[in-house]
C-alpha cells in the first residue's frame, strides 16, 4: 500500500437487456497499488448494486474477471491501477470483445466453453510436460505421475483480442486451438487433427499474435496454433505415403 | 444479446492499430500493401493499353511517368512490394513453426530491410536516372 491516494474515474460500460449501451462514470479515491477489480467491486458495493461483472478467485486462477481495460484485455484481479492510469486519470472498463454481452461487463462464454470441450481441453497435465517445449526451464521427469493444473485458465482474453475472431463467428479461436495442440501432443488423438484441419480451424489464423500478447498465463496460443499447423501438415504427408494408420 | 458478436462487417476494425502489437501492425501493413499493389496492377494494365493507342499516346504517358509525383508513386509501389514480400516470408516461416518466438524481431528486421531497399531504389530513381 502507498500513502498517497489517487483520484481516478472509472468509466464503466453499461448495458441491460435490450437497452442501448452507455458509459457511466464513477469517481473513486484509490490506492494505486490496488487492482482494477478492487475498484469495480467498490463501485458495486458503494455506488451501484446493479452493476454486473464476473469474478471469483482474485488471484488469476479462475479466469473469470477478464475485461477490456483502456482498450486492452486484462485480467482485472492482477492489473494494478497504477499500470493503466495516473492520478486524476480515467480507466475505461468494457466487456470482452467477440462474445455476446449478457449484462454490463458479463459476456456469454457458453460457446467458448463448448469449443474447449470439443478440443478436449485438459484441466490437469503431467508436470514434466506442462511447460512449452521452447522454454529453457523445464520440470525434470522423475518417472512419478505428478500432475498440476493446466496453464490455460479459460479466461477468453485471447479470443477477445484476436482480429480474426472479430469477423469470423465460426472460427474455433486461439484458446480451443491451443487446447487441441496441447492435448494432441500428450495423447496423439488423431480426431483432434481432423477437428482443426478446416477453414475455421488452424488455417483461419492470420498471424496477428495478439492472443499470445494478452494471455495472462503461460499458454502462448499463437505458438501452439503454428505448431498444430505443422502437425496437421505432417499428418497429411504421412497419409499420402500411407505410413499412418 | 447480439451486440459485440463477431461479424464480417467488422473487417474495417482490422485496420485499427490502437492498442495492438507488432503482429497486428504487420497484419495491417500486409493488407494495405496488398490493396495498393492490386490497384497498381490495374493502373499498369491501363497504361499498357496506351500502346494500342499509338506512339503519341504512349510518348505522352512516358513524359508523365518521368514527373516527380509519378516517380514517388512508383517508389511507393516498390516499398509496398518489399514490405509485402518480406513480411510474406515472415508469415510463411512462422506458419510452419519457424521463428514463432522471435516473430517481433523478424517483423522489425524485415521492415528495416524493406526501408533500406526502398531508400536504395529511391536514390537511383531520383538521383541517378
Amino acid at each position: 500500500m502507498t500513502d498517497r491516494l489517487w483520484h481516478v474515474t472509472f468509466s464503466i460500460y453499461r448495458k441491460k437487456a435490450d437497452q442501448p449501451p452507455f458509459y457511466q462514470d464513477f469517481s473513486l479515491e484509490v490506492d494505486p497499488d490496488e487492482y482494477v477489480l478492487d475498484g469495480i467491486e467498490r463501485i458495486w458495493a458503494f455506488h451501484d448494486r446493479s452493476l454486473t461483472f464476473r469474478h471469483a478467485c482474485h488471484h488469476s486462477t479462475c479466469g473469470a474477471c477478464g475485461m477490456l481495460v483502456n482498450g486492452v484485455e486484462k485480467l482485472t484481479c492482477i492489473t494494478p491501477i497504477r499500470e493503466v492510469t495516473k492520478d486524476g486519470g480515467k480507466i475505461r472498463v468494457e466487456p470482452l470483445r467477440n462474445f455476446p454481452i449478457l449484462s454490463d461487463l458479463v459476456v456469454d462464454m457458453s460457446e467458448f466453453y463448448l469449443r474447449m470441450e470439443q478440443a478436449h481441453a485438459l484441466q490437469v497435465v503431467p508436470v514434466a510436460q506442462s511447460t512449452l517445449p521452447y522454454e529453457s526451464l523445464r520440470f525434470p521427469d522423475d518417472g512419478l505421475p505428478h500432475e498440476r493444473l493446466n496453464d490455460c485458465i479459460e479466461c477468453g482474453m485471447c479470443v477477445s483480442a484476436c482480429p480474426i475472431a472479430l469477423t469470423a463467428a465460426n472460427y474455433q479461436g486461439p484458446a480451443a486451438l491451443a487446447a487441441a495442440q496441447q492435448t494432441y501432443s500428450l495423447t496423439s488423438e488423431k480426431s483432434l487433427l481432423a477437428l482443426v484441419d478446416c477453414a475455421d480451424g488452424v488455417w483461419r489464423c492470420h498471424s496477428g499474435f495478439e492472443c499470445t500478447a494478452v494471455c495472462p498465463s503461460n499458454v502462448d496460443p499463437a505458438w501452439r496454433i503454428m505448431e498444430l499447423r505443422r502437425q496437421v501438415i505432417r499428418h497429411r504427408i504421412k497419409r499420402i505415403f500411407r505410413q499412418d494408420g | 444479446m447480439m451486440n459485440n458478436q463477431p461479424t464480417p462487417g467488422k473487417a474495417l476494425r482490422w485496420f485499427d492499430p490502437r492498442h495492438r502489437q507488432p503482429g497486428t501492425w504487420a497484419f495491417i501493413l500486409n493488407r494495405i500493401t496488398a490493396l495498393g499493389l492490386t490497384l497498381y496492377l490495374a493502373l499498369h494494365l491501363i497504361m499498357l493499353g496506351k500502346l494500342a493507342q499509338g506512339p503519341e499516346a504512349y510518348d505522352s504517358f512516358i513524359a508523365l511517368a518521368k514527373t516527380p509525383w509519378v516517380k514517388f508513386g512508383e517508389l511507393l509501389v516498390i516499398s509496398a512490394g518489399l514490405i509485402h514480400g518480406l513480411n510474406g516470408i515472415r508469415i510463411a516461416l512462422t506458419s510452419f513453426g519457424i521463428g514463432v518466438t522471435v516473430q517481433r524481431q523478424l517483423f522489425w528486421s524485415f521492415l528495416t530491410l524493406a526501408l533500406i531497399g526502398s531508400a536504395i531504389f529511391g536514390y537511383f530513381m531520383f538521383f541517378v536516372h
